[in-house]
């Protein structure tokens, strides 16, 4: 299990990342953290010509606020999001979700671009992204776009990224500090992608009714699901048992789970039901009763 | 040879060479650095017996290039000794323990706590299992690891 | 004298493996090295056509290709382990089997029987090259028909595995005592099921691996490689090179587990010491993970059918059982898992009528070997899962269905009516089952855990219990052996034929041989994992190191102190009887000014005029011993399950987990406990985790470690242990194996707590893993089957 030969490129910039992109592009593979690509690059089930290693790139590892979300470059390791107070503050629900990614010492290598650009959809930051309907900002030599998670993630393992285009930042919209986020997932082991994941966050109106929700959910279709209809759904109506079920029967209803040696279908569809339930109960009494994680 | 020059701290050590870029940082410790203490387990990344630290922080070597390490600082288990060839309060507490039994993945488990102890000399249970829950151990079953993470807490502590 | 033996004597092997400065087979440098990479089979069953090399060859840094065709004629085939399968004379007139051989060439030459069989190997300047060049040799294939279900493969027009059997059973046999037939039409009730445990692999941290080197003045080969048996290995090398055992020298260091897999011998370590000599240099050859996956050998795979005859008041008359072993393509080991599992399905209980019919069936799959239990989990899980399911049928507690049927102390030695595989009539030599389940009760409040129980379910929270217990034999011989000796400087060296993979050897016999020679286990050498210094050593597998490498070195140990004692009588001109011996030293007792040191002895053992060993004895301070076991120990235990099963998600959580385990004589408790923890693990990965999973095609969906789940930290408990010390009849220290025990029973405490925990759901597990998606699944059904009979 040993790398096929490749062309090494280590720019040093963004710009000289997207120039080497724009001439190489169809035969190269974008080097970030390498938590997802090198084991794909050890197995020789990828076998790019050449490797531009992002690594050095300046100015690309950065947490901040701007305006109305919390920014965060694409080279930003998944543990510095962990650590970081002002993720805590700002968006909760990414930093109880970004501990479920992998273990420790993948957290410590793996970037946030990596794991948005690898479009795995059992993977807890697409979700995230998802649910808050975040945005990607992706460059190439023209300059940046901006591409909501829905344009962005096709199908499984695959993205819009065109060849000569990579991830430079993401923006996860920060979370009014009234309301209450969650993250669940359930994995056969720790530290395993998830069978089903769900995030979620709720705000209630002054009655106790949920007056925002935003909820997806990871592991069960070929991209992260923004469930919107269950969105909708739930606004107005009283945070109850009742309510719940309906959630969770409409989910069922939207998703398209297949069957692989982790679970069948119909325990994914079974399972996203049951998860929804737990991930809004969740959210509501954090919402309710304050910002506990 | 498509190489590329690398300059690295390895256990102290300044390191200057030239590299294949395909070579994965587990075989250039081993290979090219003969310090085999570093174990290859699995090469995807799962099973956590290649730990290092780069720049004080746990990673998995099988996951990186030798190129990337240019300009870092790496330590393996060969580090942890002490100058009079007695083993640290970490090593200690796993023989003290009965924390290993082949050992083949020992020192990915030391590399993954010592860094773990700096950052958190007080660890719950549930706080070491976690911690080493990126590290597979086919032998011991855990418990005794656990216990011997517990007993270096307690020797940090003091 | 035990001053060591019973103490947790800290390990001796620690301070290497600790600091990284162990030596594993990959950790091994030569000057001039190359190294190797197996091309596998892509297909589970195939023609190969063709196989282009040339592009490979071309590619610089290519030392050698090799592929079937090169050595056809050269290398034999390997084929089953005599030592393994060879049954004694009365065992085979007993259960009647029929045993047919089968081959599997170190190269596929004609054609391919599963994926990951080794197809050519490719020796390059290093393991990147290497790769490369294996990406470009062109295997044509032309598929046959594949067989993965071991049912289809019994099916009349099913494609022969093997070409030159007349079908896919391998083997079949027929164990009976009393009459299992009549008691299925005595009995007031008869349960029937399907029991069955799925394929798993062992997956020691350390991969397999091989280096060789050729040394051409003497022409002779060392080889280095990550085994449980360096002397079979060397065996086999021998046999399949036309070599003589003198030429062959095999060295296993540290090696990173092993778990049974590692044990037998594998194409690759006869094809690197080929190539070594080939090359006139070193060669190396390391498994990654994904060829550890495919091509190192898996194990359980076994389906049993049986009909169960019991009374009202939970008696168990008698049990019929036919099962099938999937042995995959090749199989290796003959009986042995296969009769180990007919003779411990029993276990603890007294069943007075048995009869059990085995198949040994092949299928396009990895062959299948024995792995830490070899063939007693799959039946233990059977066992306990009768028990259970006939307690609640009764509507009795499963603990009551255990005591009605349990072997009682006062039945001590206990003749279960059949033989072992030795051929040894199956007597249990020592125990006390039912004060091992008292014990075990005790240890988790049985009683007050029922009655929290019902609390608990009122809340909602599902917790359950389960309990299995085993019987084991252990320390199979046929023999090991030891060789103690003090050298020219004084120093006590003892050199021992089982080989360890991480069970402590150094400390352990150490530790026996201290007792005998008054020494410190410090001041002992032990080397073991060694072909040079023994004329036959056996290996370690079966549980059988203490007991059979144990009873060597104590016995050899023992007989040195004869030795010394004889030849310092005579240096001080005393009666043996006289002396004493203590920290190096002989004295005389009543004047212990008068003494003389091991280093002073040993120099007046040397041969020559000034020896001063007695007439009638050999010169020199050396003993072999080869201690021949009479028939195995039976260790046996207690497992207690505690879970809780999220109904909803079907995730079962272990809340506690507690054994009571009988090793006979326990020489160092830490390294005890510390196996039981270990092979619990193993067993709730088992449980809960781990299958091998083929398509239909014969294609492994579980290749890596992303698939295949190992428990880790986070899944496994620290399990509550409690022991037993009923000493075996069988060696002088009273010792039973307890290498493979942790990992026989937790399958089936874990599944009877799951049940447990659902009831009064009635909900059977009778397959394995207990995966969330299984479980829920199960549950539905159950819950379907109970609404229809509600409903009416």
């Amino acid at each position: 299990m040993k790398p096929a030969k490749f062309n090494y490129l280590r720019p040093s910039s963004l710009e000289e990342a997207v120039h080497y992109l724009s001439e190489y592009g169809e035969d190269a593979k974008i080097l970030s953290g390498g938590q997802s690509l090198i084991p794909l690059l050890n197995m020789r089930l990828s076998t790019p010509k050449y490797l531009i290693d992002i690594g050095r790139a300046e100015g690309l590892s950065y947490i901040q606020e701007e305006g109305e979300s919390l920014v965060i470059g694409a080279l930003t390791k998944h543990r510095e999001i962990e650590k970081s107070e002002l993720v805590k503050e700002k968006c909760p629900l990414l930093s109880e979700a970004i501990r479920w990614v992998g273990h420790e010492q993948i957290r410590n290598r793996g970037t946030v671009g990596g794991s948005i650009a690898h479009g795995d959809p059992s993977a807890e930051l697409p979700c995230v992204l998802t649910a808050l309907r975040g945005e990607v900002v992706i460059a190439d030599v023209n300059g940046e776009e901006i591409v909501s998670p829905e344009d962005f993630f096709l199908t499984y393992m695959l993205t819009s990224l065109q060849p000569d285009q990579l991830v430079k930042e993401i923006r996860f919209p920060i979370l009014k500090q009234t309301s209450g986020s969650a993250f669940v997932e359930v994995a056969r082991r720790h530290g395993d992608f998830g069978l089903v994941e769900v995030a979620a966050v709720v705000d209630l109106s002054e009655d106790g009714s949920f007056s925002e929700v935003k909820l997806a959910i990871g592991g069960v279709n070929s991209v992260p699901t923004a469930l919107g209809d269950v969105e909708r759904l739930l606004v107005g109506k009283e945070p109850t048992e009742e309510s719940y079920k309906d959630a969770s029967v409409l989910t069922m209803e939207m998703i398209e789970p297949e069957s692989d040696l982790h679970g069948t279908a119909e325990y994914r569809r079974e399972l996203s039901g049951t998860m929804v339930i737990r991930a809004l109960k969740q959210a509501t009494i954090r919402a309710q009763g304050g910002r506990v994680m | 040879m498509d190489g590329v020059k690398i300059n690295l701290k390895v256990n102290g050590q300044d390191i200057s060479r030239e590299v294949d870029s395909r070579l994965l940082l587990s075989d250039f410790i081993r290979e090219s650095l003969y310090l085999t203490g570093t174990h290859i387990g699995c090469e995807h990344g799962v099973c956590g017996a290649c730990t290092i630290h780069v720049n004080g922080d746990p990673v998995r070597s099988c996951l990186m290039l030798a190129v990337q390490a240019d300009g870092c600082e790496v330590k393996t288990v060969e580090s942890l000794i002490q100058e009079n060839g007695k083993l640290n309060y970490l090593q200690q507490a796993f023989s003290d323990n009965h924390a290993l039994q082949c050992g083949f993945c020992t020192p990915g488990f030391l590399m993954t706590v010592s860094g773990f102890l700096e950052e958190n000399s007080k660890p719950s249970e549930d706080e070491i299992k976690k911690c080493i829950s990126g590290n597979l151990c086919r032998c011991t079953g855990y418990s005794n690891i656990i216990k011997a993470v517990k007993q270096a807490a307690q020797t940090v502590s003091n | 004298m035990t001053k060591y033996v019973g103490q947790s004597v800290k390990r001796r092997e620690d301070y290497r493996l600790v600091t990284g400065t162990g030596q594993f087979v990959g950790d091994i440098r030569m000057a001039n090295m190359v190294e190797a990479v197996f091309v596998r089979s892509t297909h589970a069953h195939a023609t190969i056509k063709g196989i282009d090399i040339s592009e490979a060859q071309a590619l610089e840094g290519v030392h050698v290709i090799l592929t079937g065709m090169d050595i056809d004629g050269i290398i034999k085939p390997l084929v089953q382990f005599e030592s393994h399968c060879a049954l004694p004379p009365n065992l085979e007139e007993a259960i009647n089997p029929t045993i047919h051989y089968c081959y599997e060439d170190v190269l596929a030459k004609n054609k391919v029987m599963y994926v990951g069989q080794p197809i050519a190997v490719v020796v390059a300047d290093n393991r990147y090259v290497a790769e490369d060049a294996a990406d470009l040799i062109k295997v044509e294939y032309e598929t046959l028909t594949v067989v993965v279900d071991p049912f289809k493969s019994l099916e009349k027009d099913a494609p022969l595995i093997q070409e030159h059997l007349q079908n896919n059973v391998q083997s079949d046999f027929h164990v009976t005592t009393g009459n299992a037939v009549q008691s299925l039409k005595d009995a007031d009730q008869i349960l029937k099921a399907r029991i069955q445990t799925p394929r798993v692999s062992s997956n020691p941290l350390e991969t397999r691996g091989v280096v060789s080197t050729y040394e051409n003045r003497t022409d002779q080969f060392h080889i280095y490689s990550s085994t449980q048996l360096p002397f079979e290995i060397r065996t086999y090398i021998a046999r399949s090179l036309d070599l003589v055992e003198q030429q062959i020298r095999v060295t296993a260091p540290d090696v990173g587990g092993g778990f049974g897999p590692k044990g037998g011998v594998h194409p690759e370590e006869i094809l690197i010491p080929y190539l070594s000599k080939l090359l006139k240099r070193p060669v190396k050859w390391i498994e990654d993970r994904l060829e550890h996956m495919t091509s190192a050998r898996h194990s359980r795979d076994q389906i049993h059918d049986v009909e169960v005859a019991f009374n009202q008041d939970g008696t168990i008359l008698g049990i019929k059982d036919h099962f099938i072993i999937d042995s995959g393509a090749v199989n290796y080991f003959g009986l042995t898992c296969a009769y180990n599992s007919a003779y411990h399905l029993r276990g603890a209980y007294k069943i007075p009528n048995y009869d059990v019919t085995c198949q040994i069936v092949l299928t396009n799959k990895t062959p299948n070997v024995p792995f830490r239990g070899a063939g007693r989990p799959e039946v233990v899980f059977v066992m306990d899962r009768i028990i259970d399911m006939v307690a609640r049928r009764l509507k009795k507690d499963p603990v009551e269905v255990m005591r009605k049927n349990m072997i009682q102390a006062e039945d001590m030695p206990y003749d279960q009516g059949i033989l072992v595989k030795d051929g040894a009539k199956l007597i249990y030599d020592s125990g006390d089952y039912p004060a091992a389940l008292d014990q075990g009760l005790k240890m988790i409040d049985y009683e007050g855990f029922r009655e929290q129980q019902k609390e608990l379910k009122k809340q909602g929270k599902l917790v359950g219990v389960g309990i299995s217990t085993y019987v084991e034999g252990t320390g199979a011989g046929p023999f090991e052996s030891a060789y103690v000796t003090i050298d020219g400087s004084g120093q006590v060296v003892a050199y021992l034929g089982s080989s360890p993979q991480g069970q402590g050897h150094e400390t352990v016999f150490s530790q026996i041989c201290a007792d005998e020679l008054m020494l410190s286990p410090n001041d002992i050498t032990i080397r073991v994992g060694d072909t040079t210094n023994l004329a036959f050593g056996a290996g370690t597998y079966a549980s059988r190191s203490a007991v059979n490498a144990g009873s060597a070195i104590q016995i050899a140990s023992a007989k040195l102190r004869g030795k010394v004692l004889a030849v310092a009588a005579a240096m001080l001109e005393v009666e043996s009887s006289d002396l004493q011996m203590e920290n190096g030293k002989v004295f005389v007792k009543t004047n212990p000014e008068k003494c003389v040191t091991y280093k002073e002895i040993a120099k007046a053992a040397r041969p020559g005029n000034r020896c001063r060993v007695p007439g009638g004895m050999e010169p020199g301070l050396q003993v072999t011993h080869y201690f021949v076991p009479p028939t195995v120990t039976f260790s046996s235990s207690v497992h207690i399950a505690m879970v809780e099963v999220d109904k909803e998600t079907g995730l079962v959580e272990l809340k506690g987990y507690s054994v009571v385990h009988d090793a006979g004589k326990v020489i160092n408790p830490m390294i005890v406990d510390g196996q039981v923890q270990g092979g619990i693990a193993q067993g709730i990965g088992a449980a809960l985790f781990e299958e091998v999973v083929y398509d239909e095609k014969g294609q492994l969906l579980t290749g890596s470690y992303m698939d295949y789940l190992l428990p880790t930290s986070m899944e496994i408990p620290t399990v509550e242990k409690s022991h037993q010390e009923f000493l075996s009849t069988r060696n002088p220290l009273g010792i039973k194996g307890v290498g493979e025990g942790g990992a026989i029973s937790p399958p089936a405490a874990i599944a009877n707590a799951v049940v447990d925990a659902l009831d009064p759901l009635e909900i059977t597990i009778n397959q394995l893993p207990i995966s969330p998606s299984k479980l829920r699944n199960w549950i539905k059904e159950a819950e379907r089957k109970k609404f229809k009979i509600e409903i009416g």
